[in-house]
């Protein structure tokens, strides 16, 4: 790279065209790993098939660059799923492909937790939350089951190198307050097409002190105001964290924006005195201070989901719910978003705890957030979850209503039955 | 595929997002009547039931936000609409619906439900009563996967070259 003041996404995108390019230009960039799963698979699949019809024995583009996983509908919550687990468990069989099946967690987290990705890769998974992986300093955007099937076979895609939308984020979280309420703070700021056609970059002191698991729940959220990406330089935090999972992995100092880069917008924060913060219904941008919506009756509460379903998350409901049970009336969902992750959970103890409260803790997987399986809302209920949705019938019934959270509201809110600011319990 | 579109008018707002257009329920099978009969429910129990062959949507901006579901486009094409005109798109809507081969266009345009529009995509134009919208016009190699009927079936026809 011989040219500066590039942002980091004009860079990884000239890495994978080849040649030097700007924010504005349409590229045909090569993929470094493309992820699918089974509610966009099999169209995936089908579409790869018809690409490739008149040649039978047609193999993906490299196998060795391709994952997929099962965690929507799992186990099969219905025949229709389990069909299509069988189709795409035979093609990854006949490819070569790594396959992670029902038992093993969410795609979002179990990418990144088996060393998929790393800084300055170009990633594209067929689920709009693939900009999760952000986190990690790779450029990593959701696209359809047809992308994925010129994907799978050519490896490449055309894309138009997005601008930058910086947010510098600065201060130190108060108590009780976390990445989720940042990033609802800042989607609630620019609006749910805030960042439309544009790379989001967070940075700033408050998003460095952030572990890889407050991180991820930044970086998942950009689709939410509209962003292509969310990307996180990566540092030191980064580093160690792959470290343990990419063997002989080494901090590349030049996957990072240049400092006199240009950006389309730069947002400036302080969130020294931030609240907990609340998306209310039926929009991800409508978001309130907790104080705003406090004393809200709630009928379940889900924590789980790529955005908020980490063992660091999940310690952080046990923590403040202390040995105290789920109040009467409110159905308390824990579901760890890998295996990795309910290891933890089990080893800490916390099943025990959270099963004495009354909770239910279930197997790895989507859950409720995508409302395609189980723990449906119906007419009238409100749920609170720490997932990244709460469009109307997102969980179920069109006449239900999806507040969301971080874990910390999400647990106090349990213990009471109602909205509950976390910094009061 | 004609790129002169003229139909009905479906009139909606900003945001329409993805879980409206098809709810995750609906995501198990990969049989577009299926989607087709529960398209926008959320918002519009009326109109799977109403919805003409040809007719088009328009709507505001961010249409399309939410999920990478290509079942969204899907739903909306196989329930008979011909075009989606929107203020804007949310982007991985927007290459869906040319994937699938759903034209679309982002224009600035008030119609009112059931008028009659009229969208030529070559020109980047919509038409609606005396009203005229100045659209962005897709760049030719979009334009091109479009005539062809969507990605699939453009990537056929390159690899016959």
């Amino acid at each position: 790279m011989t040219a500066d003041n590039l942002t980091i996404t004009e860079k990884i995108f000239s890495k994978a065209s080849g040649k030097p390019v700007r924010s504005g230009e349409f590229v045909m960039a090569s993929i470094d790993c493309a992820m699918t799963h089974d509610i966009t698979g099999p169209l995936a699949v089908q579409g790869f098939q018809e690409i490739m019809k008149d040649k039978p024995e047609a193999k993906v583009w490299d196998p060795d660059k391709i994952v997929i996983l099962f965690d929507h509908q799992v186990p099969a919550d219905s025949l229709n799923a389990a069909q299509n687990h069988i189709m795409l468990r035979k093609f990854a069989a006949e490819q070569g492909i790594t396959n992670y099946d029902v038992y093993e967690g969410v795609c979002h987290q179990v990418v990144p937790e088996k060393g998929w990705v790393k800084p300055g890769d170009l990633v594209v998974g067929s689920d709009s939350h693939t900009c999760a992986y952000g986190s990690l300093g790779a450029f990593s955007t959701g696209i359809g089951s047809t992308d994925m099937a010129a994907v799978l076979a050519t490896g490449k895609l055309w894309f138009k190198v997005p601008q930058t939308i910086r947010f510098e984020v600065n201060g130190r979280l108060p108590d009780k307050v976390y990445s989720k309420d940042i990033i609802l703070h800042l989607i609630g700021d620019v609006g749910a097409d805030g960042a439309m056609y544009m790379a989001a970059e967070y940075g700033g002191e408050a998003i460095r002190a952030l572990d890889i698991s407050q991180r991820m729940t930044i970086s998942n959220m950009a689709i939410e105001m509209g962003g292509k990406a969310g990307i996180i330089e990566a540092d030191t935090t980064t580093g160690d964290y792959l470290k343990q999972r990419i063997p002989g992995f080494t901090l590349d100092p030049d996957w990072k924006s240049d400092e006199d880069c240009e950006y389309e917008q730069y947002h400036e924060y302080d969130i020294s005195d931030l609240s907990p913060q609340v998306a209310c219904p039926h929009n991800v941008d409508n978001v309130k201070s907790v104080e705003e919506v406090e004393g809200t009756h709630i009928d379940q509460v889900l924590v789980g989901s790529c955005t908020n379903g980490r063992f660091e998350d999940i310690k952080i409901v046990a923590d403040i719910m202390g040995g105290e049970p789920v109040a009467k009336g409110v159905r308390l969902l824990v579901i760890p978003a890998s295996r990795t992750e309910y290891m933890k959970v089990l080893r800490a103890g916390l099943v025990d705890q959270f099963m004495e409260a009354g909770a239910i803790v279930e197997s790895p997987c989507c859950g409720p957030c995508m409302g395609g399986s189980f723990g449906l809302l119906g007419d009238g209920e409100v749920g609170l979850a720490t997932s990244n949705r709460n469009f109307q019938g997102r969980q179920g019934s069109a006449r239900a209503f999806v507040y969301l959270s971080s874990p910390a509201t999400a647990a106090a809110s349990a213990l009471t039955g109602e909205i509950t600011d976390p910094r009061k319990v | 595929m004609n790129m002169t579109i003229s139909g009905r008018v479906w009139k909606y707002g900003d945001d329409i997002d993805t879980d409206v257009i098809i709810p995750g329920k609906y995501l198990r099978t990969t049989d577009m009547q299926v989607f087709a009969e529960h398209a926008l429910e959320g918002i519009d129990p009326d109109f799977s039931k109403q919805v003409r062959s040809g007719d088009i949507i328009v709507a505001g901006k961010n249409f399309g936000c939410g999920s990478s579901r290509e079942q969204a486009p899907l739903a909306l094409k196989y329930a008979g609409i011909s075009c989606v005109v929107a203020r804007s798109f949310a982007r991985i809507f927007f290459r869906n619906a040319i994937n699938v081969g759903l034209p679309i266009i982002e224009a600035d345009i008030t119609c009112q439900q059931g008028e009659i529009c009229t969208v030529d995509l070559q020109q980047g134009k919509v038409h609606c009563g005396d009203r005229v919208g100045e659209g962005t016009k897709l760049p030719e190699f979009l334009q091109e996967i479009l005539l062809d009927g969507g990605l699939v079936a453009h990537r056929k026809k390159q690899a016959l070259k």
